[in-house]
């Protein structure tokens, strides 16, 4: 009989212990950030999806067309190109372009790259309404940073080299030819 | 066998699952009800099947960092530190000490990030609302920190064969003793809320009491193993990484019931958290990668396992390589799949109610069974 009403008596109590709590963290200051109207800061080491490095200086790319991303990518979601400027002997960087929606963010392509010419972006808010949304031209989305960097961009820049002259040649690379699906 | 509708017999076949709300993703179990009382509980799983083992067949090695972490998206760093061990151990890598000891604070700050989400979605499965508030208050602190060197949230991809692929720095190792202060003093929060709470007690106490020789009958490891009172952790049975070097408890419930799960969980976050103070006490300085990784990992020809404690129990990689990068079989052992395994049995003649507490208190990660 005396357990009998010990154990309500307990049950009761221990209730009450958690709604102390309960009313200890009513009134503390909210955790959550109220988002869209505040905004929590995105930390640096962040990983969105890749971009190519910006040299905000002279407004250049420092990609050396070695398709090397492309091949440690394990999703095939990088298709790189470049094309010989006339009487150059480098190869410049025409197109490059990332199918984010097969990307897993891996970190691969970065690591990969031997001159450092891609980097992780700090976009979290995306959102498309197609999965062509997420086709990126990354070296049109150079340009656009350029412009808001305020420097000219110079990227797949096919002018011709002051050189001597050679016989023409114009060599079109195209390992990467895996079109974009869709 | 998965029971049918039997017209003659007084008995309910009902599908619970595969859209559950306290199957925790795709999982369908099959049950013969009689009244409210289970007669047979039967899994269906697969519906997750994303064919993890066969793309670690196709891939190199490097290819398969991003598919580890999917498989367990709440605790996706053991599965990276199996992973990387495994091929390390077949290759002879030695790995610096930084590193190592950099694996083992993220992985435990994990591990507590995994419990915190089981605490939450348990109390959830028996109707308790508000806790989850409270977990994943602590949770977000331990995702911003890992955010913060890993870059990112849940799916990490860090560990790199021969190391780690980027460096701690002083705003993490700061944040991350703020946090093991701040959690210390929320474990007492938790007790007052849950632990004490009758209704709480009324319904996991003496509830899907598993027996120790059943645990060794389907082979279940981690909290499920040890709230049956075998003190049965990878980390102390068969060290791997540094944690021979660390001073913790296994803590271990004798009861076997759901409570016991659930204690052997909240006991187990204070000592990774342990874990964590010592190595980052001991942090040694030097290199996270080792200088020279060749660029083809060439596999074998040869075999090896490596067991590692996942925060739901062993998991295991079995590597067979064949002289190429590609490994000719992955085998993973993960840990649910075998932790799911002793449903059936454990849940004949109990109501369904406490079924849903005892789906709960096996902690089951859907994706790692169906991989
Ligand atoms: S992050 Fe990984 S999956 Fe994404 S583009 Fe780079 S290599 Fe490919
Ligand atoms: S690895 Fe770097 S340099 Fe080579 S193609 Fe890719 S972005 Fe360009």
């Amino acid at each position: 009989m005396i357990r009998y009403f010990r154990e309500i008596f307990e049950g009761l109590w221990s209730l009450l212990v958690g709604l102390k709590v309960t009313g200890r963290f009513a009134l503390a200051p909210t955790v959550t950030t109220h988002y869209p109207f505040d905004e929590l800061e995105v930390t640096p080491n962040y990983r969105g999806h890749i971009d190519l490095v910006v040299n905000p200086k002279t407004g250049k790319d420092k990609c050396i067309v070695c398709m090397m991303c492309q091949r440690a990518c394990p999703s095939g979601c990088i298709t790189v190109k470049g094309q010989k400027p006339e009487g150059a002997k480098k190869r410049v960087l025409t197109e490059y372009r990332l199918d984010f929606t097969k990307c897993s963010l891996c970190g691969n392509c970065v690591e990969a790259c031997p001159t450092s010419a891609i980097e992780f972006s700090h976009e979290y808010n995306i959102a498309g309404t197609s999965r062509h949304d997420f086709h990126y031209d990354l070296v049109e989305r150079f340009r656009d940073r350029c412009r808001t960097l305020g420097v000219e961009p110079k990227i797949a820049d096919l002018t011709p080299v002051a050189t001597k002259p050679k016989p023409e040649r114009e060599k079109t690379e195209s390992q990467g030819d895996r079109k974009p699906d869709g | 066998m998965i029971p049918r509708p039997d017209p003659t017999l007084e008995t309910l076949v009902l599908n619970m699952g595969p859209q559950h709300p306290s199957t925790h993703g795709v999982l369908r179990v099959v049950l013969k009800l009689d009244g409210e009382y289970v007669l047979e509980a039967h899994p269906v799983i697969g519906y997750g099947h994303r064919m993890h083992e066969k793309m670690g067949e196709v891939r190199n090695v490097s290819g398969f960092y991003a598919n580890v972490g999917r498989m367990d998206y709440a605790g996706a760093l053991s599965f990276g530190h199996g992973h990387v061990l495994a091929v390390e151990r077949m290759l002879g890598i030695e790995v610096p000490p930084r590193a190592e000891y950099i694996r083992v604070i993220t992985t435990e700050l994990n591990r507590i990030a995994s419990h915190l989400l089981w605490f939450g979605a348990f109390l959830l499965d028996l109707g308790a609302f508000t806790p989850i508030l409270y977990s994943f208050d602590d949770r977000e602190y331990i995702l911003d920190l890992l955010e913060h060197v890993t870059g990112a949230r849940l799916t990490f991809s860090y560990f790199r064969v021969g190391g780690v692929n980027r460096d701690l720095d002083e705003r993490f190792i700061q944040g991350t003793r703020v946090f093991i202060r701040r959690m210390r003093s929320r474990f007492e929060v938790y007790h007052k809320l849950v632990t004490g709470n009758v209704i709480f007690r009324k319904r996991v106490e003496g509830v899907g009491v598993i027996s120790p020789d059943m645990i060794r009958k389907y082979g279940a490891t981690g909290p499920v193993a040890r709230g049956s009172g075998i003190p049965y952790d990878i980390r102390r049975v068969e060290p791997y990484s540094v944690y021979s070097e660390f001073d913790f408890d296994i803590p271990t419930f004798p009861e076997g019931d759901c409570f016991a799960r659930y204690r052997v969980r909240l006991a187990e976050m204070e000592q990774s958290l342990r874990i964590v103070e010592q190595a980052l006490d001991r942090l040694p300085d030097g290199p996270v990668m080792v200088e020279k990784v060749p660029k083809k990992l060439k596999l074998g020809p040869g075999e090896v396992y490596q067991a590692v404690e996942a925060a739901r129990g062993e998991l295991g990689y079995y590597l067979v390589g064949d002289g190429t990068d590609v490994p000719y079989r992955l085998k993973i052992r993960p840990p649910s799949y075998s932790n799911l395994s002793l449903l059936n049995e454990l849940a004949e003649g109990v109501l369904l109610a406490d079924l849903v507490a005892i789906m709960g208190s096996l902690d089951l990660v859907i994706p790692e069974i169906d991989r």
